[in-house]
């Protein structure tokens, strides 16, 4: 805190921590106030995406034919591969965090920096898939262009509302591929940090907070794969 | 004033109003230093600040909307022209009232500036668990509050505060940056409620207990829960509201597939709990204002304490009762029915308390008491007219009409705004050092009462007869009460001004406040008035519960009866 | 308010005449909402009383006296009354759930021996179709003593059906159809509303109910949709007629002045100046395209906002509007 104040606060006298803000008394109060922030701050995360799943499932029910054909226009294969980016980004991020308990540096250096690469090699493929659909016109609402994606080798005619199936793939993997940008961005400023020597195991609960982040954007990613990439 | 001696019991250090440590307005100079802070007092100040000018904002569109209804009328189809404003300019008005009253006044009225100020110093913390997330809030609602300012600048928005599809999504006017000023005001609301959660988890004093909370404290923790599930739902539903106006993609408008009841689902899911996020606050406030004047125990603190929590559930189950007439399945409908009375007894019960409380005390009724008694009185109203429209067959009569919008404003205006402008002047010693002026504080309770009264009694009487909301223009059988509800309107917003000017002439010249002038026993009261930059000089320990007066006489008799 | 009056006026049970707060009740159905109404009315002032009349009287008996400190009771709560105070209003919330339960079924449940007719909402009038007579018109009519089901849509955004004398409202919902059923039990009329808001002339989107006896309904749709004598009457007043009830009123001025669309007044055989840049002189021809397709020639400084009127004004109708706006020098 940059306001540290010289007024006689009651921790006069007693061990101050170094990266201990002024209006906590311990360390453990702040670690804990810290991850019950972050846990609540996910539950919201999880009704921000409850909401696109809902509309999923409307959608779902109401063109059931539409989206089993329209989703043989994905490629379950990079789906799948970007799947295993992000499961495997999360045990680096889970060993990133034990490096912090065992006061680490390399150990959480370097699975940070193996998570931030998992998290760019998923955006890399998401690219790919992005500018696939773009040439070949499968895209949401007005911009859907089913000439196009005949020509490109689509089935002659998909029944119902294939605009409307592209719009919630791109919706809800656009909403998702943000938060992985996110999530990169306050890696690469974990990676400062650590360089710095900020963490060790009495405090590090940015990176578990980050970690608990990445987490659930990839618990987000296990339930939009298979709900976009395996409709049965 | 009488209840100093007992709070000196608890602080070795007797220090004394402008002692010798500067408090939180002046430890620190210039404009930067309040840019910059992560002072949770500085900030609720702040938060007051931008509260108040947008509840003058709110207010000067709700007085225009209702002088173009004290016009002539537009006859019955004979195409008369409107005599003040047009239909798209009364439009944008009472949109414009809507949004701003509710997204930038009453949702962070008592939560964002009160709650930042009191909830740490009635916790006996130093600060809230995340102070800069705490700024980040602040400025996330400058930035939101912005927003809507530039849609009001490029044209303003018709669509009523409710953005109903597909009228939202089809209508020419700016409903774009609108909608993102709600979507980032929302994160703000967010980001409040996750530290406030944390803050009373983890920063209470040593000795508070959870059955040692204020009221308020309660009321904003149950407050805060609603913020933080609730409104991401809300801000996904504008996401793709906006979505679907740019791009088409067919979520919520028919004629590409959608489902514009959907929308409806959505945006009640969130807002229905958000008309929870507006009165709990209310009801803590009330809590504390009641016991403090009364000399009392508050009268079944568990159960208050508690009906805070289950309002927050319950109302998350609720939000189809504002659509029974909108085509969803009939049993739907029913269900919502039985759960909307089940939200109504929690709130009954802390009616009931309240007025329990007062029995057998030492009533002091200075102007905070008197709005808290108005409190009462209009939320009674609020509350019970609530249940004509929680009841099936009536609401299908009353849907939509200005019966609603006569409740709406019972609970929402009677009920939040009352106990808000009463609480700033119970904690307006506390939070300026200053007092108020109990005489022209009584007088502009007495002019709001009387002019809220006129306003909206006669809205119940026009609801009952048909009147439907959100019309330019109406029949002339509507006529008298219009202008009735528009000459109370007027009141009201006398009775406000009056408010405002007594406060300003207070920072001026009013009486220097005592530590605590109102004899309060919970910690807030236990510092400077105003407080210090660090609120406590010795880290205060709770040894009793909040109510416990020193005139509490424990030798009568606590059996039941009466 | 002064609530005697009002207590009065409801034990008089005044049914066939609007009070001076409630609308008349033109149906079995507005009876039975309006006993509801009134029993929780009841529950409400009393409890109001109760409450409000407490609070008064601990205010007056515990008021503070002198400046000195006093004692205060010590009771914190007593779960008696607190059980007292939840059960009871539980039971009474019980009884009115149920009561408005069994009343809203009753609305749910369309009788089988309902006429039917469709209802469509636009921006911003009502369009009634008759579907086994062909009949479309501005106002809905409809014989005494015969429950009527509406079947209703919107071609454009959310509308409500609302009408107050029969205590009944739905949501009229494009892309969809929701359905509403009422019985009139006399001759009279009354009146509808809108009531989900729709835009700029969302009050001015009126329309009313005719109930005729069954004899004149008969003579009604014989005319096709014209009451008895119609034809005797002038085409241009037949359009102003038209002017008023289908909406055309909401947008055009008949004064000059400009509002939503441009005024008909003086409009007839002026030289248009349109949106694209062309002109033209107004004609029966330009005016019949462009209550059909009004999108075709847009004049300019105005929005291409006109709802189509095809299929729901027919050649006769057209001819009279026509007429009309002639008539407007």
């Amino acid at each position: 805190m940059g306001q540290q104040s010289s007024s006689h606060a009651s921790t006069a006298g007693h061990h101050h921590p170094k990266y201990l803000a002024h209006h906590f008394e311990s360390m453990a109060q702040q670690n804990a106030s810290g991850k019950l922030g972050m846990w609540l701050f996910l539950g919201q995360e999880v009704l921000f995406f409850s909401g696109l799943f809902l509309a999923y499932v409307l959608g779902r029910i109401f063109y059931p034919e539409t989206f089993l054909a329209a989703h043989e226009l994905l490629d379950w294969k990079l789906g799948a591969l970007n799947t295993i980016f992000l499961l495997t980004s999360s045990l680096t991020m889970a060993l990133a965090v034990r490096g912090a308990q065992v006061n680490s540096k390399p150990q959480m250096f370097y699975n940070i920096l193996a998570t931030l690469f998992l998290g760019g090699a998923f955006m890399v493929v998401k690219y790919i898939e992005y500018s696939h659909k773009f040439h070949d016109g499968l895209l949401p609402g007005h911009f859907f262009d089913a000439a196009k994606a005949m020509h490109n080798g689509a089935p002659a005619n998909i029944p119902g509302a294939p605009a409307i199936f592209f719009a919630i793939y791109f919706v809800m993997t656009g909403t998702h591929g943000l938060h992985v940008l996110i999530g990169m961005g306050l890696m690469i400023w974990l990676l400062v940090r650590i360089n710095r020597g900020d963490f060790n195991s009495e405090n590090h609960v940015y990176l578990e907070n980050v970690g608990l982040y990445w987490h659930i954007v990839d618990l987000i990613w296990i339930f939009l794969f298979p709900l976009l990439y395996l409709v049965r | 004033m009488e209840s100093n001696r007992n709070n000196m019991t608890q602080s070795a250090h007797a220090g004394t109003a402008g002692g010798a440590e500067p408090n939180y307005i002046n430890a620190h100079k210039g404009i930067w230093s309040w840019m910059t802070t992560v002072d949770h007092k500085r900030l609720g100040l702040m938060y007051l600040v931008g509260v108040l000018g947008f509840f003058a904002v709110g207010g000067i569109f709700a007085l225009l909307v209702r002088t173009q209804l004290l016009g002539p009328t537009n006859g019955w189809n004979t195409g008369k022209q409107e005599w003040l404003f047009s239909g798209d300019t009364y439009n944008k008005l009472f949109t414009l009232h809507g949004a701003v009253m509710v997204f930038l006044v009453i949702i962070p009225s008592i939560p964002a500036s009160l709650g930042n100020f009191f909830l740490p110093l009635m916790l006996g913390a130093k600060d809230v668990a995340f102070p800069k997330l705490n700024l980040m809030s602040f400025y996330v609602y400058i930035l939101g509050g912005t927003f809507l300012l530039i849609s009001i600048a490029t044209g303003a928005v018709d669509t009523g505060w409710t953005f109903y599809t597909p009228y939202s999504t089809t209508t020419s006017t700016s409903v774009i940056s609108a909608v993102t000023g709600v979507f980032i005001l929302g994160f703000s609301s967010i980001l409040t409620g996750v530290n406030f959660i944390v803050t009373i988890h983890k920063m209470r004093a040593p000795g508070l207990t959870w059955v040692r909370l204020p009221l308020f404290v309660w009321a904003q923790y149950a407050t805060s829960l609603i913020q933080v599930l609730a409104t991401p739902v809300l801000a996904i539903t504008l996401m793709l509201l906006a979505i679907e106006r740019t791009m088409g993609i067919g979520i919520f408008d028919p004629k590409l597939g959608g489902d514009p009841v959907l929308f409806q689902h959505f945006f009640w899911f969130y807002s229905h709990p958000a008309v929870y996020i507006m009165i709990l606050p209310a009801f803590g406030v009330i809590s504390e204002i009641i016991t403090v004047n009364s000399r009392k125990q508050i009268f079944g603190y568990k159960a208050i304490a508690m009906s805070s929590v289950a309002i927050a559930v319950i109302g998350f189950l609720v939000w189809g009762h504002h659509m029974f007439t909108s085509g969803q399945s009939e049993l739907a409908s029913a269900v919502f029915s039985v759960l909307t009375f089940a939200v109504a007894i929690p709130t009954a019960i802390k009616v009931f308390s309240w007025v329990a409380t007062m029995y057998g005390g030492s009533i002091r009724l200075n102007s905070a008491m008197w709005y808290a008694l108005a409190f009462l009185f209009l939320f009674t109203i609020g509350g019970l007219t609530g249940l004509f429209l929680g009841t099936l067959s009536v609401d299908i009569h009353l849907h939509d009409t200005y019966f609603v919008v006569a409740h709406f404003h019972y609970v929402m205006m009677g009920g939040t705004m009352t106990a808000f402008v009463g609480a700033l002047h119970h904690w307006w010693p506390k939070m300026t050092g200053r007092m108020l002026n109990e005489f022209w504080g009584k007088v502009s309770c007495f002019f709001v009462f009387t002019g809220f009264n006129i306003t909206f009694f006669s809205q119940f009487l026009l609801g009952t007869k048909g009147m439907p909301r959100r019309y330019a223009t109406y029949l002339p059988e509507f006529q008298t009460w219009h202008q009735l509800s528009t000459l109370g309107s007027y009141l009201l917003g006398l009775g406000f001004s009056i408010t405002l000017v007594y406060m300003i002439a207070s920072l001026i010249k009013g009486e220097k406040a005592s530590r605590n002038p109102w004899g309060g026993r919970s910690l807030e009261w236990e510092t400077d008035s105003p407080p210090i930059e660090h609120n406590f000089h010795v880290q205060p320990v709770v040894k009793h519960g909040p109510y416990e007066f020193p005139e509490i006489d424990h030798s009568m008799s606590t059996g039941g009866g009466h | 308010m002064n609530l005697g009056f009002a207590l009065g006026q409801m034990m008089a049970q005044a049914s066939n005449t609007a009070s001076w707060w409630k609308p008349m009740q033109a149906s079995a159905h507005a009876g039975a909402v309006d006993s509801l109404f009134n029993f929780i009315m009841y529950l409400c002032f009393f409890f109001f009383v109760l409450i409000v009349g407490a609070m008064v009287y601990f205010v007056v008996k515990y008021r503070r006296k002198g400046d000195g400190p006093e004692r205060t009771s010590p009771i914190k709560g007593n779960h008696r009354l607190e059980i007292i105070w939840s059960v009871i209003p539980t039971i009474l919330l019980v009884v009115i759930f149920a009561w408005g339960f069994k009343d809203w079924l009753a609305i749910a449940v369309v009788p089988n021996n309902a006429m039917e007719v469709r209802v469509t909402g636009q921006k911003w009038n009502w369009t009634f179709t008759y579907p086994k007579e062909g009949i479309v018109s501005s106002d809905l009519v409809v014989p005494a003593g015969q429950p009527v089901k509406l079947v209703m849509t919107s071609s454009d955004v959310l509308h409500s059906f609302y009408i107050p004398d029969y205590r009944i409202k739905r949501d009229v919902v494009p892309g969809r159809y929701t359905v509403l059923w009422f019985e009139p039990s006399e001759p009279s009329t009354h009146r509808i509303y809108c009531t989900e808001y729709c835009g700029t002339s969302h009050s001015q989107m009126l329309s009313s109910v005719k109930v005729l006896d069954s004899a004149k309904y008969e003579e009604w749709i014989a005319n096709g949709g014209e009451e008895g004598g119609a034809s005797a009457v002038p085409l241009a007043d037949k359009g102003k007629k038209l002017y008023e009830a289908r909406g055309c009123v909401a947008c055009h001025s008949v004064d000059g002045s400009p509002k939503v669309g441009p005024s008909w007044k003086g409009a007839f055989g002026t030289n248009r100046k349109f949106a694209d840049g062309s002109s033209l002189s107004a004609d029966e021809n330009y005016i019949r395209q462009s209550i059909l397709v009004p999108g075709a020639k847009v004049v300019a400084g105005y929005a291409n906002v006109m709802p189509s009127y095809q299929g729901q004004l027919n050649d006769k109708q057209i001819e009279s509007i026509i007429e009309y706006i002639k008539s407007l020098k």
